[in-house]
């Protein structure tokens, strides 16, 4: 099967360096195994009626508990988490994530170092897509992840467009994995 | 007052020296001298006199570049890969190329208002003469003009002591598209300067043109009272021949109102506008009605209820002429910025441009003079009207369960739409019968019909929404207040006190264009929820349509519950695009009026007070031009924070602070040159946000300000923290950072507050009189 990289919304074409395509959920399990300092950034279209039973912001909570990563949510859904007795590492607008990650003297939430990995989730997908150029042209040393269902081409590494099912399925092999690798 | 260009010629002069034959004279400026108050500065300021200033900003409020791609197309060496580290071909990097771009979106914008503010002032110089006097107030505004007091160092009265201004404007301008030339500019904080240069001589345009027209055309001169005009839909009264305008510039439209006037044809003919020309057009003439903002047109014209389509400038669907056409509907292009490919038709005279008109013999004509337009576009109405009989390309319903069997769930409709709106979904519950799901996506749609050029089938798509949100369009009738135009001397007076002490939390403007994430009521629950809390709401242009745009239980719109003055609960509409001048002149007038201060030429001064004292902040909500950009950057050399929605992060670059670098909000104290913790106050001067209770939050703590009483602060600090608690569901964790001594704290929240101070390690600190400029410290230390 071919899988072609492209931009969900079509005009956003990114230039010669592009997302390495998810072709395998085993993929994203490995980059977080090997990141020394991963952090998780989730955005408000967590919360949404995204996927038809469950909402992004559970799988996030879940890959978080997973793999031990913390998570910080934009916009205004820290609540969302709190609700379901998750308690996000930071809450702060997209914006200012994307900046401190784009600080090479930024230690972190905790304190404790510089991210080499961020995963994103859940932030409308054209923000998504110029705050990973941001990391991608200016943080060398971070490699970042796009889990939505879109193929969002600034990225390190992308889900290519994949179906609600697909992404669901992907997403249960990589918390078990992660939960695994522990 | 100044005067240009004159000459004396002198043939024969006898004087004590001896016979002087043949003396001429010739002045370039004579300044007239009778302003007291001392020239400031940097009056006329270049592209590099402000830059100090512009650094001190840059310094605390970094730039987070945000390209959209990885490469620069602008010249033949490229295209040139940027990605990283790597440099072009002309060497340039790529933070530098994402400030040079944000500086040609800048210049864009400003270039905009400004050529925009040339064609006003000659047309009304030609019209009504060089000594019309400029009077935006009455005796209610000695201040006339803040902004070209601020930049220019002058103090205008009449029409012609505004070409300076302008030629100012352009100089500025022309020098600031050079640096963005290949081999220009090469630091990416420079363009940045820059870019802050571009916005503040747009603000300069803004305010002359909107000076301009209120002076001359009769508007509402500051008043808090401008009436109630109709605003939708569905208020066309579809029985008349009606005159669809669209844009920015209102001679022609003037034109129109003036002709009917004339002729005695008031009451017979509909004139509606959408976006400002719409605005401008009910300041002139309660004739006037408004359909929308930008996002009506497509809507509108395809409905069929337009029977003559009149454009002028800016923000028009650049397939106006197309889509008029398949309408049988015809187009008067009336501006040199817009032609659309139509014949020049201006000499020809109006009788058998009409004729041509009505026989359909040519779909519209280019008319660049405003009288004649209005001449050409009533007698074309009347004519063309009954011939139409409101023709429309809406589809029925039939029709469109019908064709909507032919969609096959390809997606390329919702990937094309900025929104990414369920569309195809909705096509599909179409084509079964049900057309409610297509009705809910009109509600949100910023009406770019980029679903329809994505279709293979060629689905009407936007046409099928329309017909499916009929009766909610129709429905659509709402009141609004006109744009009052400047805030008067005396309600600063009133108000500046209170803001700048903290007592009323702020000042919100919510400004700019209609290409909102979801519908326009976000924007309405933004200004109710402000308005509630005692802030002072200002808005224009798109936003100031879009709020009238929600009705309460009790039927009435934003403007009906809450006053239009300048005051705590207000809701003051300005007026169109250029009327934006008011608000920044608002703050300007803050620090001139009530603090004293010496305006002529000072920019530097007052932009220091307003960054630390006034607290004030732009939302652009829906946000897409780069006049749009060039406004906002205007606000930010003058220190007004601005938020965008979230397709603002289209702009490719923000300018955030950090509140967790303590180190970058020292401020010095201007009694004693001590340099003393400010807090992030404000935190960011330009930034994005995803949701609408991301952007109140954000808001409420954008509006703190170093100075801040005690009072106001704990005031400001209840707002924010209320607001967070409610939004958010927890207390802000960045309390602290914003108490600075006990007094600071709201007397309700005094016990969670104080435990929170314990855990953060929190320590008292003074309340300085802030400023970032040495030479403001009165005593220096060791004196």
């Amino acid at each position: 099967m071919t899988v072609k990289a492209e931009p969900w919304q079509k005009a956003e074409i990114a230039g010669p360096k592009k997302a390495l395509l998810i072709m395998k959920p085993e993929v994203v399990v490995a980059m977080a195994k090997k990141a020394n300092r991963p952090i998780l950034v989730v955005g408000h279209q967590a919360v949404e009626d995204y996927s038809n039973d469950v909402k992004m912001i559970d799988y996030a909570i879940r890959i978080s508990n997973a793999a031990g990563i913390p998570m910080v949510v934009t916009a205004h859904i820290a609540n969302e988490c709190l609700k379901r007795g998750f308690s996000p590492a930071g809450s702060m607008s997209a914006m200012e994530i994307g900046n401190r990650l784009n600080d090479p003297q930024w230690r972190g939430l905790d304190g404790g170092g510089t991210y080499d990995l961020a995963m994103f989730m859940g932030l409308p997908y054209y923000m998504q897509f110029v705050i990973l150029s941001g990391l991608k042209h200016f943080s060398p040393n971070l490699k970042t992840i796009s889990l939505d269902r879109f193929y969002n081409p600034h990225a390190t590494w992308s889900f290519p467009n994949i179906s609600v099912k697909d992404w669901n399925e992907n997403f249960e092999i990589i918390i078990d994995k992660l939960k695994g690798e522990k | 007052m100044l005067t240009k260009g004159m000459n004396m010629k002198v043939k024969e002069m006898k004087t004590n020296l001896g016979i002087i034959k043949g003396l001429e004279l010739s002045f370039d400026k004579v300044i007239d001298e009778t302003w007291e108050e001392p020239m400031g500065p940097t009056p006329y300021p270049s592209i590099t006199d402000l830059r100090e200033w512009d650094m001190k900003l840059l310094n605390k409020f970094k730039p987070f570049y945000l390209p959209y791609c990885d490469v620069c197309c602008l010249c033949t060496f490229g295209k040139c890969d940027l990605t990283g580290d790597k440099r072009g071909a002309c060497g340039l990097n790529m933070a530098a190329q994402q400030s040079r771009i944000v500086l040609l979106a800048c210049c864009i914008g400003a270039s905009t208002h400004i050529a925009h503010a040339r064609h006003l002032v000659e047309h009304l110089i030609e019209k009504y003469g060089r000594n019309s006097p400029l009077d935006v107030g009455g005796l209610n505004i000695d201040l006339e003009a803040p902004i070209t007091r601020l930049v220019c160092g002058i103090k205008p009265k009449k029409l012609k002591d505004l070409e300076d201004a302008l030629d100012y404007c352009e100089r500025q301008l022309t020098t600031l598209l050079s640096a963005t030339h290949t081999g220009q500019e090469g630091s990416n904080l420079d363009f940045e300067s820059k870019v802050l240069h571009a916005g503040m001589i747009d603000h300069l345009g803004l305010e002359i043109a909107d000076m301009a027209q209120i002076s001359v055309l009769g508007y509402p001169k500051a008043d808090p009272e401008a009436p109630l005009t109709d605003l939708g839909f569905g208020i066309t009264d579809v029985s008349k021949p009606t005159i669809l305008v669209i844009g920015h510039n209102v001679p022609s439209s003037v034109g129109i109102i003036d002709y009917i006037t004339d002729k005695g044809l008031s009451g017979k003919i509909e004139v509606v506008g959408i976006c400002c020309t719409a605005h401008d057009a009910t300041r002139y003439s309660s004739m006037a009605k408004i359909i929308g903002p930008i996002s009506w047109q497509l809507r509108f014209i395809r409905s069929g209820l337009a029977d003559l389509i009149v454009v002028d400038e800016q923000c028009i669907r650049a397939d106006t002429l197309v889509e008029a056409q398949k309408v049988k509907t015809p187009v008067i292009a009336s501006s040199p910025q817009n032609c659309l490919g139509l014949q020049n038709k201006t000499k020809i005279s109006s009788k058998a441009v009409i004729s041509d008109l009505t026989e359909g013999k040519i779909p519209g004509a280019l008319i660049l003079d405003p009288d004649k337009v209005g001449e050409v576009a009533v007698e074309t109405v009347m004519t063309v009207a009954p011939k139409r009989n409101k023709y429309k390309i809406i589809p029925e319903i039939e029709k469109i369960v019908e064709t909507t069997q032919a969609c096959t769930e390809c997606n390329e409709c919702v990937r094309a739409c900025p929104n990414n709106q369920p569309i195809s979904k909705a096509v599909k519950e179409a084509a079964k019968g049900d057309l409610n799901p297509l009705a809910e996506i009109l509600e949100s749609c910023v009406g770019c019909a980029r679903c329809e050029s994505a279709c293979p089938n060629d689905l009407p798509l936007h046409s099928f929404m329309v017909r499916a949100g009929e009766k909610e369009l129709l429905g659509e009738k709402f009141k609004m207040r006109i744009g009052r135009g400047a805030i008067q001397d005396v309600e600063i007076r009133e108000v500046g006190g209170p803001i700048v002490l903290g007592d009323i939390p702020g000042v919100v403007a919510l400004v700019g264009c209609s290409n909102y994430p979801h519908s326009g009521k976000e924007l309405v629950e933004i200004a109710e929820e402000f308005a509630k809390r005692r802030f002072i709401v200002v808005t224009s242009g798109c936003s100031a349509m879009t709020l009238a745009m929600e009705k309460d239980d009790e039927g009435k719109t934003l403007y009906e519950k809450y006053p239009g003055n300048f005051d705590a609960g207000g809701i003051v509409n300005v007026g169109s695009c250029v009327a934006n001048a008011h608000i920044a002149g608002a703050a300007i007038k803050i620090a001139n009026i009530f603090a004293k201060r010496n305006l002529r030429a000072n920019y530097e001064e007052i932009a220091d007070y307003i960054l630390n004292r006034v607290g004030a902040v732009g939302v652009a909500w829906g946000a897409y031009s780069q006049k749009a950009a060039s406004i906002a950057s205007g606000c930010w050399r003058l220190g007004v924070p601005v938020i965008v929605g979230p397709h603002g992060a289209k702009y490719r670059r923000m300018l955030l602070g950090r509140k967790d670098k303590t180190e970058d909000w020292y401020v010095y104290d201007a009694r004693t040159g001590d340099k003393i913790y400010g807090g992030p106050a404000p935190e960011h001067l330009f930034t994005t946000v995803e949701t609408k209770e991301e952007a109140i939050v954000l808001i409420a703590k954008l509006v703190m300000r170093p100075n801040d009483t005690s009072k106001g602060r704990a005031i400001k600090l209840t707002h924010y923290i209320d607001l967070h608690k409610r939004l958010y569901g927890s207390m802000p964790d960045d309390i602290h950072l914003f108490v600075r001594h006990k007094a600071d704290i709201p007397i309700t929240m005094k016990d969670e507050i104080l435990k929170v101070l314990e855990e953060r390690k929190w320590k008292e600190t003074r309340i300085p009189d802030p400023t970032l400029l040495p030479r403001m410290i009165r005593k220096k230390k060791g004196d």
